[in-house]
C-alpha cells in the first residue's frame, strides 16, 4: 500500500488544488502514468505516478485544496491485499509514503525547520493543523457541516480572521462541486516567486562568477547549419547553449544537484530548469531532462513543446521538481548580464545576457565579435568560485566547437 | 382579515385592566396614585370613576406593604393586580415577592397559591435618571415560583394581563416605560387574550438571530431593517416571557441561522442576556458559527442627560454591529 501524496512541486509550494482525476479507483497504473491534474501557483500540473499498481481509494476530491504531503489517494501494489484490509491506524506505521515524483529523483523539499526524515521514503507524517500543534479555530457549526459533507477541516483555508466558519466550509464545498477552470494566477505566482527567492537570498550563501564568451564560432556554425534546414526545424542558439551548459555541469557535480537537510546530494543526471517568462509576468523553470545527452534537435523540440505548455499553465510534476540546476537566458533583450538567485534546493543557476556585437581583442587588435556574458551563481555551502570558474572555462571551450555538441 | 383598530400601548393596558375588572369581580387594582391620578403612567386613568374606590385602590408609598397586601388578598381568593411605579421601587417589595409570593405554593405543600399579578414600569429612555430607569427583569427571572412576562407589542400589552390573571401563581408584568406612547393595530373585537408561554418570531431571516424582549424588540427590528440593506437577513425573536424561557423557539431559530445576538437593557454582568447566551451554548453549541454576542447596557447607573442615557443603553447601531460581528464581517 502506497499513500500517494500531494507532491511538493517546488520550494515555494505549500498547497495544491486537485482539479481532476484521470484514473478511477481500481484502474491499473504504470510508472510514469499521469493520474491527476493539480493546480498550483505555477499553473495546472499533471501529476505522474512512480509505481506500478492499482489505484485504491481517492481521498481528495476535485476542487479540494490540500497541503503538500496530504494523501491524495492510495495505490495498492501487487500482493498487498492483506495490508489494504487493515484499518488505517494499523497500516500507517508500516506503510511507506511516496512523495511523487520526489521519491525517485528529488528529495522532498524541507519546510522550516527541516524535517528530520529521510528524503526518499518516509513514515507518514501528520499534516493536519491539529496534529502540528496549532489548534485551528473552527466554529462548532463548521465542524458539523464539514463532517456531514465529508470535508477534511485540514484542507479548508480559514478566513482572514483565522477562523474556519460555515462560510469557509461552504466555500470549500462550492469549489468541490464546481471544478474551476484551470489556469494561472499570476498574482499567486508572484507570491510564490517572492517566497522562493526570499528564502534563497536568506539561506543560500551565494557567490557569482562571470565570464564573457566569444560566440562567433557558435553563431557562424548555427548560420551554416540552419541554411541547410527547413525553416520549421531551424535551431535557435539556445539549443546548443543549453547542451553545452549541460555538458559543463556534468563535469562539475558541485554545481548540479540539491542541497537538502544540510546535505548536498549531487545528481548523476543533468536536468536543466529552463527559466521561462510568462506573458503578463511570472516565471517558471521546468526541467529539460538529461540535457547533457540529448541531441540538439531533441532539445529544440523539447523547448518547442515546453514553452507553450508553460505559458498555458500545463506542466507535468516531474518537470517542476526534477531540475538539478537552472538556466536563465535574457537573450531576447539587450542586457549584457544578470546576477541570478539560486532556486532552492538547487545549488547553481546560470544566467546569460544577450549575445551582441561588442569589442573583443583578437591577436592584439580590437574587433567586433558576438559576445555572451555568462554568470553563474553558486552555493558556498557546496562549492567555491574556483569551481564555478572551471565550469565557465569548460563552457567556453565547448561553445568554440559547436559542431561537436 | 379581521378589522383592526389603532391604539397606544397605554390604552391597551387600560383596556386590559377594564376587561379584567369587568370579567371577574375578584379582580382589583392597587398601587401608588392609581386612582384619581390614573397611575404614574396614566394606565388606569378613568378607571376609578368606572369601578369605584373599592376596586381601584390608592396605596401608601410602601411597596412592601401593598405588595404584601396583594399577596394576602390573592391567598384569600381575590385576583389582585398590583402596580409598582418602577422596577427600582420594586426592590422595596422584593422580600414579599421573592420570599413570600414565590414560595408559598412550595412551603404550603401545594395547599396555598398566590394568583397575584404585579405590573411594573421598567427601563431607561425617559430621562428619569438612575433611580427610575433600570432594567432589573433578570433579577425577577432568576426566581422560581414566579412567571415574568414582558409585553413588547400592543397586542401583548392588551392580551397578556387576562392570561396572567388566570395563572394560579404570581406573574410579574414588565412594562417598559418608553412603550406607553407606542401605537399599534390590534383586532377590533373578540378574545384578545394571548399566551404567556411562547416567544414570538417577529421577523424571519436566515443569517443571524437577534433575541430580545420589551423595548429592545423595536430597536432590534430597526437594526434588522438596516442590515437588510446590507444583504443580511436577521431573525428577530421577542422572548415575551422571560421565565420560564421558551428555549425551543430560540434553538429552532439558531439551528437555522447559526448565529445569535442577545439584546438586553440590563447590565452585561449577570444579565438576563447572560442566561440566554448560556442556554444557547448548552443546547445549541454545535449549531453555532460564532460566539454568542450580547448587547447590554453600559455598566453605569443610567445617566440623566439625554445623550448619555442614549449612549448607556442598547441602540440599533450597536445591535447591527454585533450582528456583523457574529457574521465575521
Amino acid at each position: 500500500m502506497i499513500e500517494f501524496q500531494m507532491p511538493s512541486l517546488g520550494a515555494d509550494m505549500d498547497t495544491g488544488t486537485l482539479v481532476e482525476w484521470y484514473k478511477k479507483p481500481g484502474d491499473l497504473l504504470k510508472r510514469g502514468d499521469v493520474i491527476a491534474l493539480v493546480e498550483t501557483q505555477k499553473g495546472a500540473i499533471e501529476i505522474e505516478v512512480f509505481n506500478d499498481g492499482r489505484l485504491g481509494d481517492i481521498m481528495v476530491n476535485p476542487g479540494q485544496k490540500v497541503p503538500v504531503g496530504a494523501v491524495l489517494a492510495t495505490i495498492t501494489e501487487p500482493g498487498d491485499a492483506r495490508a489494504a484490509a487493515l484499518p488505517p491506524e494499523q497500516r500507517a506505521p508500516s506503510s511507506l509514503v511516496e512523495t511523487p515524483p520526489a521519491s525517485v529523483a528529488v528529495p522532498r523539499i524541507p519546510r522550516e525547520p527541516p524535517l528530520p526524515s529521510p528524503p526518499s521514503t518516509q513514515l507518514l507524517e501528520p499534516t493536519s493543523p491539529s496534529a502540528s500543534g496549532v489548534r485551528a479555530k473552527v466554529t462548532p457549526a463548521a465542524r458539523v457541516r464539514a463532517d456531514a459533507a465529508g470535508l477534511d477541516l485540514a484542507v479548508i483555508s480559514p478566513g482572514p480572521d483565522g477562523v474556519i466558519g460555515l462560510r469557509e466550509v461552504e466555500g470549500a464545498r462550492t469549489v468541490r462541486s464546481t471544478p474551476r477552470k484551470s489556469g494561472l494566477d499570476l498574482g499567486e505566482m508572484r507570491k510564490a516567486i517572492a517566497a522562493a527567492m526570499a528564502r534563497s537570498h536568506r539561506e543560500i550563501p551565494h557567490y557569482w562568477v562571470s565570464q564573457t564568451i566569444d560566440t562567433t564560432a557558435l553563431f557562424d556554425w548555427l548560420e551554416a547549419a540552419n541554411s541547410k534546414r527547413p525553416v520549421a526545424s531551424r535551431l535557435l542558439y539556445a539549443a546548443p547553449l543549453i547542451k553545452a551548459v549541460g555538458l559543463a555541469l556534468k563535469e562539475t557535480p558541485e554545481l548540479n544537484g540539491h542541497y537538502v537537510d544540510d546535505v548536498f546530494k549531487p545528481s548523476n543526471s543533468v536536468h536543466l530548469g529552463i527559466a521561462t517568462a510568462l506573458r503578463g509576468g511570472g516565471l517558471v523553470a521546468p526541467a529539460l531532462h538529461d540535457v547533457d545527452v540529448l541531441d540538439l534537435d531533441v532539445i529544440m523540440a523539447a523547448l518547442a513543446d515546453l514553452i507553450p505548455r508553460v505559458r498555458a499553465g500545463r506542466l507535468r510534476s516531474s518537470e517542476l521538481t526534477d531540475a538539478t540546476a537552472t538556466f536563465s537566458n535574457l537573450g531576447e533583450g539587450t542586457s549584457e548580464s544578470l546576477m541570478p538567485l539560486i532556486y532552492p534546493p538547487q545549488v547553481a543557476i546560470i544566467g546569460c545576457g544577450a549575445a551582441a556585437l561588442r569589442p573583443w581583442v583578437v591577436d592584439g587588435a580590437i574587433v567586433a565579435h558576438r559576445l555572451l556574458t555568462v554568470t553563474i551563481a553558486g552555493d558556498h555551502r557546496v562549492s567555491d568560485a574556483r569551481r564555478a570558474s572551471q565550469f565557465l572555462s569548460r563552457l567556453d571551450r565547448l561553445l568554440q566547437t559547436p559542431e561537436a555538441l | 382579515m379581521t378589522d383592526t383598530r389603532r391604539i397606544t400601548y397605554r390604552e391597551a393596558v387600560r383596556e386590559a385592566l377594564r376587561e379584567a375588572m369587568t370579567r371577574d369581580e375578584r379582580v382589583f387594582l392597587m398601587g401608588e396614585d392609581v386612582g384619581a391620578y390614573g397611575g404614574a403612567y396614566a394606565c388606569s386613568l378613568g378607571l376609578l370613576q368606572e369601578f369605584g374606590e373599592e376596586r381601584i385602590r390608592n396605596t401608601p408609598l410602601c411597596e412592601s406593604g401593598f405588595v404584601g397586601a396583594g399577596i394576602g388578598a390573592a391567598m384569600g381568593g381575590m385576583r389582585p393586580i398590583v402596580e409598582i411605579m418602577t422596577i427600582n421601587f420594586a426592590l422595596l417589595a422584593l422580600d414579599q415577592i421573592v420570599n413570600t409570593a414565590a414560595t408559598i405554593r412550595h412551603m404550603s405543600g401545594g395547599q396555598l397559591s398566590v394568583p397575584l399579578v404585579i405590573r411594573m414600569a421598567t427601563g431607561a429612555g425617559r430621562q428619569l435618571a438612575a433611580q427610575h430607569s433600570h432594567s432589573l427583569e433578570g433579577w425577577f427571572a432568576h426566581v422560581p415560583g414566579i412567571r415574568v412576562v414582558a409585553p413588547a407589542t400592543i397586542t401583548d400589552a392588551r392580551g397578556m394581563l387576562w392570561t396572567a390573571l388566570e395563572d394560579p401563581d404570581p406573574v410579574v408584568i414588565m412594562e417598559h416605560a418608553t412603550l406607553y406612547n407606542e401605537e399599534g393595530d390590534i383586532a377590533a373585537e373578540g378574545d384578545l387574550a394571548v399566551d404567556i408561554d411562547r416567544a414570538a418570531v417577529l421577523r424571519s431571516g436566515d443569517d443571524a438571530t437577534i433575541i430580545t424582549y420589551s423595548a429592545n424588540v423595536k430597536k432590534a427590528l430597526a437594526a434588522a431593517d438596516q442590515l437588510s440593506g446590507e444583504g443580511i437577513e436577521c431573525e428577530v425573536i421577542d422572548l415575551r416571557t422571560l421565565r420560564p424561557l421558551d428555549d425551543a423557539t430560540i434553538m429552532t431559530s439558531i439551528t437555522r441561522t447559526h448565529r445569535a445576538v442577545v439584546v438586553d437593557e440590563g447590565w452585561r454582568t449577570g444579565s438576563f442576556a447572560a442566561e440566554v447566551s448560556s442556554c444557547i451554548q448548552e443546547q445549541a453549541f454545535f449549531e453555532l458559527d460564532a460566539p454568542v454576542e450580547r448587547v447590554c447596557s453600559v455598566e453605569v447607573p443610567i445617566p440623566y442627560a439625554r445623550h448619555l442615557e442614549e449612549a448607556a443603553i442598547p441602540q440599533p447601531a450597536g445591535i447591527a454591529a454585533a450582528v456583523r460581528k457574529v457574521l465575521r464581517r
